[in-house]
């Protein structure tokens, strides 16, 4: 890097890894933490001070599930005194009531409630809660009542990508501002359960159709944010906005990452909460710098004009599936492994008299601390 | 509750007002006006600063248009327009409610 970066405009805290849902896709790594690895609640505090006074002005409370961490008010309200924009991403289970009435009086802005099915069948199948979908329905309720903004996220894969119509039902039903259709992003245990997660070509152009009819038809009335299957895009997604860029993660445990799924890249060593300023880790830490900006691009990226619109992909894909961080995400078109994405989808891909949802429970690898 | 809510479209008589979730506030390490919005930061310009700061309920589209037409000493007309057009992209958006 030759100047400074600038800094940071959202962080994702990653306040726990526990959750009552145990869904096969989770972003969360494959290694979850227990709570007696999670930083104490000053360390948090601390952490959202330090980031306030760095110029972020949006935090993303997430975990696990953060409504589990009993001083998830205190940062909110730490947060909202210092002008951050609040944003909490749970599964809505328990939330609703005086807990949520809590949050919202210590300034909450944004609730973000995750279904993992369109009705309580997949849901709960999914989820593997089966009272999850009626909790999420009242938190969603809730959340409205009390005027905090409202986004259903509904991270897609197989065995709900038919029920895209029925979310955005469900969104114009709660009263949602916004409907978050992401395609479930392949890293970590969503990687590990791959095959049975991954949907077909024919499911995701139908997926498009909808979700683009969708949006001209509900223009001013929901938001539809869509986060695109990239296994079959042309081009890679601009992983975190670009690597150091605008946004960062905390994990748990206090360490400091440019993604959460950052540390299946072997060779990045990185900082942790208290070694020094949170600031200095943002401007100087090799792992921040590694793959910042343009000049640790390889060719295609290197000389290519979309070099800074998608900042050469995902780098933890570009590992996994190229073999090098610093290769250009094989979803690109540009490639020279783009070949390959059609082979791992057609090796990964059932035959296709079975590739619907069905109403089998497929043998996923159901998330759970001290799995490893 | 809102299960029913209609897309809001510009007309003179529209007082305009932020969606309560969304803030404006001042950024002292860019130095610069910031929107927070639901997953979102955005950096209005100085005009369209001057027209988010007038969204307060109670101002009239018409009303933000004369004020602007003499601030900027510009044609009501086009000023007109250019607000109109705002306006209707951050209602879009659901930025702003009409």
């Amino acid at each position: 890097m030759t100047q400074a970066p600038f800094p940071p405009i959202a962080m994702l805290a990653e306040l726990t890894h526990r959750c009552p849902l145990q869904c096969p896709y989770c972003s969360n790594p494959i290694d979850l933490l227990k709570a007696d690895r999670e930083m104490e609640t000053e360390r948090w505090l601390d952490v959202f001070e330090q980031v306030a006074a760095m110029g972020v002005l949006q935090v993303h409370l997430s975990g696990g599930e953060p409504t589990l961490r009993r001083d998830l008010e205190q940062f909110v309200s730490t947060l909202s005194q210092t002008g951050v924009y609040t944003n909490l991403i749970t599964a809505g289970v328990g939330l609703a009531g005086i807990r949520l009435e809590a949050l919202a009086s210590a300034g909450l802005d944004h609730v973000q409630v995750s279904f993992q099915g369109a009705n309580a069948e997949t849901t709960a199948r999914i989820g593997r809660h089966s009272g999850a979908h009626a909790q999420k329905l009242a938190a969603a309720r809730h959340a409205r009542a009390l005027g905090l903004a409202l986004t259903i996220n509904a991270p897609i894969h197989r065995h709900n990508i038919a029920e895209i119509p029925d979310y955005i039902d469900l969104a114009l039903s709660l009263g949602a501002e916004r409907l978050e259709i992401a395609n479930v992003q392949y890293a970590g245990w969503a990687l590990l359960n791959r095959r049975y997660l991954l949907p077909d070509g024919a499911s995701i152009e139908h997926q498009v159709a909808t979700v683009e009819a969708a949006r001209a038809r509900l223009v001013g009335v929901l938001e539809i944010d869509f986060v695109v299957a990239d296994h079959f895009a042309t081009y890679p997604k601009p992983c975190m906005g670009g690597w150091g860029r605008d946004a960062f993660v905390i994990a748990p445990d206090g360490l400091v990452l440019p993604c959460h799924a950052a540390m299946t890249i072997p060779s990045l060593r990185f900082e942790r909460f208290g070694s020094r300023p949170l600031a200095d880790i943002w401007r100087d830490s090799p792992a921040f710098n590694a793959f910042r900006g343009t000049d640790w691009m390889l060719e295609p990226c290197r000389s290519c004009e979309r070099r800074d619109v998608d900042w050469g992909g995902c780098r933890c894909q570009a590992l996994a599936l190229a073999g090098d961080a610093a290769a250009a995400d094989p979803v690109c078109v540009r490639s020279p492994l783009h070949a390959r994405m059609a082979m791992l989808l057609e090796e990964t891909l059932p035959p296709s008299d079975a590739r619907t949802g069905g109403d089998l429970i497929p043998p996923f690898a159901f998330r759970r601390i001290g799995r490893t | 509750m809102t299960a029913d809510r209609r897309r809001g479209i510009v007309s003179a008589q529209s007082r305009p007002r932020l969606a309560p979730y969304v803030r404006l506030r001042f950024d002292p390490v860019r130095n610069a006006w910031a929107v927070l919005a639901p997953e979102r930061v955005l950096w209005p310009d100085a005009i369209g600063l001057d027209i988010l700061r007038r969204c307060d309920g109670k101002t009239s589209i018409s009303a933000i248009v004369r004020e602007l037409a003499c601030e900027y000493d510009g044609q009501g007309q086009e000023i007109d327009a250019d607000v109109g057009a705002f306006l209707q992209e951050w209602a879009d958006r659901l930025l702003v409610r009409l």
